[in-house]
């Protein structure tokens, strides 16, 4: 067979360097083995993260995630760079594993069949594929420079320098592989046998035209040559990835596999004691770096460095000491100088006040856009959580913080407000004329409105729970509220580390909710919806009032009168513990857009990119250092989008975006409106409730 | 070193809301959540720090009843090493004096370097530290906002002056230190902490215990005794200014720096 002298042809070009390229062989596997071994030994020393459940579930995250490259086109450019790039990769496995047994073993390079031929073809063009997007790449980090690659003085030295090298070094091994083909088909030209076609226009068909003049020797030196460089390039790629950001070239794999599935929770503070026997835990959360789990760990080699997660971090935009990015590089930086590849390990260092800095940590409003944008599905959530754990049991709280905290032990809120004033908003004579609610446990219902802290005591947010309670009332709902045995959900006490504080809360809501034999919980607040959802166990279902007013409007429980001010336009800002944490997008605008008459805008940032107003909960008393507060930043996205009028969901938002409105100059030309408000403002009342003196606001 | 930090429970003041009780003799007590007086706290946190630094211990000790326990564990969960309740019926309704003698008394039977207590109780009147100096014939200084250690068992002390000046002074050991808050920033404790410490014991000293003659504290000593309290009326409302936003922040200047806030 004609093939068969090509493979000969190109082994006995090969065969003088056998031995050297065993040799190769040996060195490139070892060194990967070791490296890959000194790579995991933190890993082994962290603490427990149970990952093999839900095995289904995981496999179809690496289908979607990993082998479909799902996020990647939300960033078109490098997403679709990326998914060529990862596409020939895919293709060019087989390719360059035979290649590389060619060297050593060359009776192995069987005569190409009918597959191998179409497997050839392919291939040729995902070398060159993979080869022009190098190219591209280069120029890119090198004249066009994203603003998301660079890295700001405060984080070290840009990562330009090793990017490049290590795209380069992939071009390389592109070429090289090139050339040895264009070399075997030049040659077996030479010989005068029709062999195999190279792909047309492919690299190594481009690279043959040259050869095809050169002598045979020539060209076997050439094969020789290029068979040279690609194996050591082959081997040094894979032994100097574990020391940078193409680790996840082998990691992501495992990454995406053994992902966080269950959103919108919190990691318990150790996987491997149950939460009755944490009192005896000696110490909570992340101190040193040993105390994250494998998983993180796992994430923090994972990193590509890519920026998406800070570019989209809305407290990297405002100027705050956080970039969700350099959570990730700079305890990988710390693990490799600490766990380094020879020499010994040091650790058990801290890492805040060394790696990290305290309001770093306390930056972070735990929105989720970072996690939401990353392609790897690296986690920082539990990670900031388990950090502010380990500064909470340090008792390193920022003196703001520690008002609230120690309010919300004792009143069970954290203006530090009397207990028995949680339902004054209800028990107003006026209020309970027109929309009498009821106090549970004292009475019964099918139905509990968990109002949460910030509804329940800020004059402002009241009319949100006034509102909710007379849609409630408006659908023939049988509700009622806790009143004073209501404490706060505690949603934002465990997402800023005090676990213990967290426990209690819930502890105590739990027994108030049994106690109440309600059937269903309906609650205004993101925050208290996540919380009741994920945080609480053995709760009745929880739903959000936005849909609650969904499902009621679409049966003809609640009609709408025509928009009091059509001239307005609206646009919906979404609150992150409706819409990211917990994929309730659509019910609200459905809503809006049952409203005869309501013209809507969509913000560009918006649904799962939305960009969050500062955040609720505890962080209103944090004072981060910033540029300029989130929410004005989001109310200038509302007003590019052309909107006199933002609708949320949240009262967290409602406050933010209310401030910033007047911070940022706008006042009188927008306004902020609670969906719940927007409602009970828009329905078609029933006779309940309807009534000459509309009691709205506070 | 071994620093005793004297410490009180007062009503939060900003966890309540206080008013009288029926009679107009004390505020309305039923429904109060307490908490360690504020600069106590802050003079724990220092005790702590300087510990940290040149070793020793601290203690905090309080006058009361079963129920302040609950400050002293919250110390302790801070990083005291003792708390120490003084309590006996004797002692109720003790004026500063005789709070004073029996804090002396307890001083004088152990041997502490350093005593410390807040600038002020919230419900005080900033009189113990000074008593306690004198009758322990220590000196003393009010007011500490700054302190660190010397090595020939003194130390260098800054103080707070009235519009903003300071003193720094050197005082001889023993002493006693009345501590302004914002000297430190007193660290976090949380229920965990506070749980740790729940069962250690805290002693219980009475006034036989600490060879004190009851008729010289509690009400029988006291020497100074309230005759009334009260919320006094609301005076006239803000000031609202009515102008444009430039004239608005010229007149709130002028108005801050009328009142010494400006330089």
């Amino acid at each position: 067979m004609e093939s068969g002298s090509v493979v000969s042809l190109v082994s006995s070009w090969l065969k003088p360097g056998r031995h050297l390229f065993i040799l190769v062989d040996l060195i490139g596997v070892t060194s990967f083995a070791y490296i890959a071994w000194r790579r995991l030994v933190p890993l082994v020393r962290a603490q427990a993260d149970p990952r093999l459940d839900r095995p289904v579930a995981r496999l179809g995250n690496v289908a979607k995630f990993w082998f479909g490259q799902w996020k990647h086109p939300r960033y078109r450019g490098a997403g679709i760079l990326h998914i060529l790039i990862f596409a020939g990769f895919i293709l060019l496995v087989i390719r360059s594993f035979s290649t590389l047994l060619v060297g050593a073993f060359y009776s192995l390079s069987a005569p190409p069949g009918e597959f191998a031929r179409v497997y050839n073809t392919i291939t040729d063009y995902a070398a060159t594929v993979v080869f022009t997007c190098m190219l591209v790449a280069i120029v890119r980090r090198l004249v066009f420079r994203p603003a998301r690659y660079a890295v700001p003085t405060r984080y070290g030295k840009a990562h330009t320098a090793d990017a490049i090298f290590l795209l380069a070094l992939i071009a390389v091994l592109m070429a090289a592989e090139g050339l040895f083909s264009a070399a075997a088909a030049a040659g077996q030209f030479k010989v005068g046998e029709a062999g195999e076609q190279l792909a047309f226009l492919s690299l190594p068909w481009l690279l043959q035209i040259p050869l095809a003049s050169a002598s045979l020797a020539t060209i076997g030196k050439f094969c020789f040559g290029a068979y040279l460089v690609h194996e050591t390039t082959f081997y040094l790629l894979l032994c100097y990835r574990p020391f940078g950001i193409q680790f996840h070239v082998e990691t992501s794999l495992f990454n995406v596999y053994f992902a966080k599935l269950n959103r919108g929770t919190v990691k318990p503070v150790r996987w491997d004691v149950p939460d009755s026997a944490l009192d005896q835990v000696k110490t909570f959360g992340v101190k040193t770096f040993e105390d994250f789990t494998w998983k993180h760990m796992l994430d923090f080699y994972s990193c590509a460095d890519c920026g998406r997660c800070s570019d989209s971090c809305p407290a990297n935009a405002v100027g705050r000491p956080l970039s969700p990015r350099f959570l990730s590089i700079k305890a990988r930086d710390y693990a490799f100088q600490h766990y380094p590849v020879l020499g010994r390990s040091t650790n058990h260092q801290a890492l805040v006040g060394s790696v990290y800095s305290d309001d770093e940590i306390w930056s972070c409003t735990t929105c989720g856009a970072c996690e939401e944008e990353c392609p790897l599905l690296i986690e920082n959530i539990d990670k900031i959580v388990d950090l502010r754990r380990g500064m909470i049991d340090d008792g390193n709280v920022p003196q703001s913080l520690q008002k609230p905290l120690k309010a919300l032990e004792s009143r069970g809120n954290p203006y530090g407000k009397m207990e028995k004033k949680r339902a004054d908003w209800a028990t107003n004579k006026e209020f309970q004329r027109v929309c009498p609610v009821k106090t549970l446990a004292k009475n019964t219902a099918n139905t509990l409105y968990f109002v949460d802290s910030m509804t329940s005591y800020d004059d402002r947010m009241q009319s949100i729970a006034r509102s909710t309670a007379r849609i409630l009332a408006n659908i023939g709902d049988d509700f009622g509220i806790l009143g004073g045995a209501e404490r706060d959900s505690g949603h934002e006490v465990r997402r800023f580390g005090e676990e213990t504080l967290f426990t209690a809360l819930r502890d105590h809501n739990t027994d108030a909710i049994k106690a109440s034999g309600v059937k269903k919980i309906v609650t205004a607040d993101p925050h208290a919806f996540n919380a009741l959802r994920h945080d609480y166990k053995d709760v009745p279902p929880v739903e959000h009032i936005s849909q609650v007013i969904a499902r009621t409007s679409a049966a003809g429980l609640i009609r709408f009168n025509a928009v009091e001010r059509p001239d307005q336009i609206y646009t919906y800002h979404d609150p992150c513990y409706l819409g990211r944490h917990n994929d309730v997008y659509d019910d609200p605008r459905n809503v809006l857009d049952a409203i005869p008459g309501l013209k809507r805008v969509e913000m560009q940032r918006s649904r799962d990119r939305s960009f969050c107003c500062g955040g609720g909960g505890l962080m209103l008393f944090y004072e981060p250092k910033e540029e300029q507060r989130m929410g004005v930043t989001r109310v200038e996205m509302a007003a590019e989008a052309g909107a006199d009028v933002i609708v949320t969901a949240c009262p967290f938002c409602m406050v933010n975006l209310e401030d910033a409105i007047k911070v940022a100059g706008l006042e009188g030309k927008m306004t902020a409106i609670d969906l719940a408000e927007l409602v009970d403002r828009q329905m078609v009342r029933h006779d309940s409730t309807s009534t000459a003196t509309s009691y709205v606001g506070g | 070193m071994e620093i005793l930090v004297c410490a009180k429970r007062v009503p939060d003041t900003s966890e309540n809301e206080i008013t009288l009780n029926r009679a107009g003799s004390d505020i309305e007590r039923e429904e109060l959540v307490y908490s360690v007086n504020e600069a106590d706290n802050y003079a724990v946190e220092e005790a702590l720090q300087i510990v940290a630094k040149v070793g020793g211990n601290v203690s905090v000790v309080t006058v009361g009843d079963e129920e302040d326990e609950e400050i002293l564990r919250r110390e302790m969960a801070m990083g005291a090493s003792h708390g120490i309740l003084l309590s006996d019926p004797e002692f109720q309704m003790s004026d500063g004096r005789g709070i004073a003698a029996i804090l002396k008394a307890f001083v004088t039977q152990g041997k502490y370097d350093l005593i410390l207590t807040g600038v002020q109780a919230e419900d005080g009147a900033a009189q113990i530290g000074g008593m306690l100096a004198a009758m322990l014939d220590y000196p003393f200084a009010s007011l500490v906002n700054s302190i660190e250690v010397l090595d020939n068992y003194k130390l260098k002390i800054g103080r707070e002056i009235e519009g903003g000046n300071r003193e720094i002074s050197e005082i001889d050991l023993p002493c006693v230190l009345s501590i302004q808050t914002g000297i430190n920033e007193p660290r976090y404790v949380g229920m965990r902490g506070i749980r740790a410490v729940a069962s250690v014991p805290i002693p219980t000293l009475g006034a036989s215990d600490l060879g004190v003659d009851p008729n010289t504290v509690g009400e029988a000593g006291a020497r100074v005794k309230r005759v009334d309290y009260f919320v006094p009326a609301l005076g006239k409302g803000a000031e609202m200014l009515a102008g444009s936003r430039e004239e608005n922040i010229d007149r709130v200047l002028e108005l801050i720096a009328a009142k010494g806030g400006l330089k």
